[in-house]
């Protein structure tokens, strides 16, 4: 098959929109282009919008400060074209696979025929090498999505690109914006990703460059002598906030290093809609505007009640939508990694060549008691035994050399703002801040629960849920069609995880009742526990961590809906 | 003779067993009340612990009746799952044999088939009162969580012929998060009598990070010895570190061509002071004192040397 294709769209299209071709050999997309204009105004072809597009992913680079470092395209860009879609419209996507290996696309979010949904060996064989395959479903939602690879560690590569999906008919927002920007976040290595596994495999820390040290101690900083050798009794470091740090990773906004500053543009006073996208591999950010308070108006594209923060955290696969109102001035968007050893960054300004300064990077957090699923601040918790691998407390799970930690009290982590953000001095996003804008469509009381115990162990460099590898557990999670079921996620590792369901939207239980937020990706949050509840949709579907070498290390499941 | 001979294999038998029977007893957390009466058993019942949900699921609103829990807020029931069915709901849409084949590729698709590393602990000179000398100490794995493990050791002076070296292979077997069960063989190289011996090790990370081997060897001439270790990585800065390390060897007999007598044969300090230019590549200088202990230091006396040696060093850490 030829990858000359000039999708329909660009031929019925305005000049210069000639599909991916025209754009060989570029390094980022229109959208994402070093200055955007953003919203109605993107002029590119790289955004590609109607009933049939073609996307086709090869090999290539993507520019990380001047240097050229190897990734896995779409359409020759990293991140890969943007597609903008309408509610209610069919879509057909040919997929040419110019690799030499297997590849899939799956489009992260949207609800869909499961055999569709694009994971090779659960919905679909895979796209062969050289070879393509057609997608086809209709658009049922709206909201900020994304896309990427499923395959291998491809995703890692720099396989992956946004999806904006407009409403059916443009309804009353509760705030209205008049531009709007994308701002897809990722990490990118110079290092194969294969070879950084391995040296995870190898000493688990290797990528830890901030640990606690003695002359940090003699400086009295950070714990004391005896939280340093309770830490150690337990074998384990208060400094394990993230496996793949900025010592390997580098981290882009939407393409772009720190130094090639990508850059939105506004008009002052202005209602600016940014469209968080968190495509990372393995990293979580802090998001922030100094100087600018963030509406949070959609999380994982579902519409929210309008809430004010300063700060939020998301993990991979997170997406939220954000509404600022800048004034006359330059902002910097700092998304500083949860482990703060890094970060990206990105300018929003009334004018090309402003810049704002750039904010340090804030002191490294310490995980605590909290992180291990043991907090003694409750006193009536006093007497109880505080075993740090008690397996009757967890009897799904199979203990083993891949477990080193049942979390003995599992809290409800909802109303947490996430590893660090306790003591940052403003308003942080938390889940429990999240009400649906509209009732939820499905209002019944789960007629079960289903409870996961996401677990590992850190020495081995070993994840997996309920204590087994997905290959290892093999059998998939069993559902009926149209079943009401509650998902509790136990996260029995010091780190958070946000785990993600493919082809559901489903409602967080924070107590929102029929307002509940809806999203598909949540994360856990180190020691404690998360709910949701879903509806069943048909068909085989996967269920992971989408921090990818977790996923690829065994966390993750089959969830199998079959009727009733 | 035989009498310490028993008693040097009894304590090596203890403290190989007594190590993970430590490690589990040290799985307690510490500073915690131990009393290991009212264990929960079950996971408490979710979402049941905020104050500031509006309803708790397990317990219906007490402040009245008209507030239904709705959506989320009320508990689920118990249902039974339904069976598991095992066919691929992708077969129905795609190519059988192709969906099969991708299932599972994806079931055993790992980022790497087999994970692998050669690490060299020591490799360094030493500057001794006596003459100079060389030194190697280091270990390779091929596999994942059981893996082929093969250890390698040895010294000589400067110029000289290698004196002890020894390279030993066994099959690893995780048997908790922390510690390996090691099964295999050890070959003696270098100016001594060349033996053979079965090994038993349990290699691991104990409490407070404390890297550990305690290994057993039987020879070809029915000889029990015995050896233990532990290394402590201290970070004194990002990039330096303080790795302290204490070595002990045992023999349950009497070895006069080894020159080695039953008990402690010898005890090693040292301390080793690495830069990191990066995790693969440490260079190191150092102290490290060596013990000869019972009749061993009979032995050494009665050839002309001392039972107690200190030695200076220079070598680099490193792994690849
Ligand atoms: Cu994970």
């Amino acid at each position: 098959m030829s990858s000359w294709i000039i999708d329909r769209r660009a031929l019925l299209g305005a000049v210069g929109q000639l599909g991916g071709v025209a754009l060989a050999g570029q390094a980022t997309p229109g959208w994402a282009k070093t200055l955007s204009q953003g919203g109605a105004a993107l002029p590119s072809s790289e955004v590609l919008s109607g009933e049939a597009i073609t996307l086709r992913i090869g090999k290539g680079h993507v520019t990380i400060g001047g240097k050229p470092a190897k990734a896995i395209t779409i359409n020759g860009t990293v991140p890969g074209p943007m597609l903008r879609l309408k509610e209610g419209q069919m879509l057909r996507l040919t997929v040419i696979n110019e690799l030499d290996e297997p590849s899939s696309l799956h489009w992260h979010g949207l609800v869909l025929p499961f055999q569709m949904d694009g994971v090779p060996g659960v919905s679909f064989p895979g796209i062969p090498p050289r070879s393509s395959f057609t997608y086809e479903f209709p658009i049922v939602q709206h909201g900020t999505y994304w896309y990427h690879s499923h395959s291998g560690l491809q995703e890692m590569m720099g396989c992956y690109a946004p999806i904006v999906i407009e409403p059916a008919e443009a309804l009353p927002a509760p705030l209205p914006s008049m531009r709007e920007h994308v701002v897809l976040l990722s990490d990118h290595s110079f290092v194969n990703p294969a070879r950084i596994a391995r040296n995870l495999k190898v000493e688990a820390d290797y990528y830890n460059r901030q640990p606690q040290t003695l002359s940090g101690l003699m400086a009295g900083h950070e714990l004391s002598m005896d939280q340093r050798l309770m830490w150690a009794k337990m074998r384990m470091s208060p400094t394990d906030i993230a496996d793949v740090t900025a010592s390997v990773m580098h981290y882009l906004a939407n393409g772009h290093g720190p130094d090639e500053n990508w850059t939105g543009l506004f008009t002052p006073g202005e209602t600016v809609r940014l469209r968080f996208i968190n495509a990372a591999s393995m990293t979580f950010f802090n998001v922030r505007i100094p100087g600018l308070a963030m509406q949070v108006v959609a999380a994982d594209g579902q519409d929210v009640q309008p809430v004010t923060v300063e700060e939020f955290q998301f993990g991979a696969g997170e997406t939220y939508d954000v509404i600022v109102t800048p004034q006359n001035r330059a902002y910097t968007i700092a998304a500083e990694t949860m482990d703060r050893s890094g970060m990206a960054r990105a300018t929003l300004a009334p004018a090309a060549g402003m810049a704002a300064p750039v904010p340090p990077r804030r002191a490294r957090p310490l995980l605590t008691m909290k992180d291990m699923g043991m907090d003694m601040s409750g006193g009536a918790m006093k007497g109880m035994s505080m075993k740090m691998r008690d397996g009757s407390l967890a009897p799904q799970v199979k203990m083993g050399p891949g477990v080193d930690m049942i979390s003995a009290m599992p809290e409800d982590r909802m109303g947490d703002p996430g590893i660090g953000m306790g003591d940052v001095g403003h308003k942080v996003l938390t889940y429990r801040d999240l009400v649906a804008l509209h009732p939820n469509p499905d209002l019944r009381a789960p007629e079960r629960e289903i409870e996961v115990h996401l677990t590992g162990a850190m020495e081995r460099y070993m994840w997996s849920m309920d204590g087994k590898t997905m290959s290892q557990a093999h059998e998939p999670i069993p559902m009926r069609k149209g079943e009401r079921v509650r998902f509790t996620l136990v996260n029995d590792t010091m780190m958070a995880h946000p785990i993600h369901l493919h082809g559901h939207i489903f409602e967080l239980v924070t107590g929102h009742g029929d307002h509940s937020p809806r999203k598909h990706t949540v994360t856990v949050q180190p020691g404690g526990k998360a709910s949701f509840d879903v509806t069943a949709e048909p068909g085989d579907w996967a269920f992971h961590c989408h921090l990818f070498l977790h996923m690829a290390m065994g966390m993750m499941r089959v969830v199998q809906v079959r009727p009733a | 003779m035989t009498h310490r001979c028993a008693v040097a294999l009894a304590a090596l038998a203890a403290l190989a067993l007594a190590l993970p029977a430590m490690s589990h007893a040290q799985d307690t957390m510490p500073g915690m009340d131990m009393g290991g009466h009212q264990h929960h058993h079950a996971p408490a019942p979710p979402a049941q612990q905020a104050a500031d949900q509006p309803a708790a699921p397990a317990a219906p609103a007490t402040e009245g009746a008209s507030d239904e829990p709705k959506g989320t807020d009320q508990s689920p029931g118990s249902a039974e799952p339904p069976p598991v069915a095992h066919d691929l709901a992708g077969s129905r849409y795609w190519d059988p044999q192709a969906m099969a084949q991708a299932h599972h590729a994806m079931m055993t698709e790992r980022p790497a088939p087999l994970y692998g590393a050669v690490k060299m602990d020591i490799a360094e000179y030493q500057f001794g009162k006596n003459g100079d000398s060389w030194r190697w100490e280091g270990e390779g794995w091929l596999g994942d969580t059981n893996r082929l493990w093969v250890r390698s050791r040895g010294e000589g002076p400067v110029g000289g012929r290698l004196e002890d070296a020894e390279v030993e292979a066994a099959y690893s077997r995780a048997i908790s998060p922390w510690w390996n069960l090691q099964a295999g063989v050890r070959q003696d190289l270098g100016t001594g009598p060349v033996r053979t011996h079965a090994m038993l090790a349990l290699e691991g990370l104990a409490p407070y990070r404390f890297e550990m081997l305690a290994a057993a060897y039987l020879s070809d001439k029915g000889q029990w010895t015995g050896r233990i270790e532990a290394s402590v990585d201290e970070r004194v800065t990002r990039r330096i570190v303080l790795q302290p390390r204490v070595e002990f060897n045992l023999s349950a007999q009497d070895m006069p061509q080894q020159r080695l007598g039953a008990g402690l044969t010898t005890a090693e300090l040292g301390f080793r002071l690495r830069y990191e230019f990066s995790r693969k590549f440490a260079p190191y200088l150092g102290v490290s004192w060596t013990w000869a202990g019972g009749r061993t230091a009979d032995y050494r006396r009665a050839d002309g040397e001392s039972p107690l040696a200190r030695v200076f060093v220079l070598g680099i850490k490193s792994w690849f």
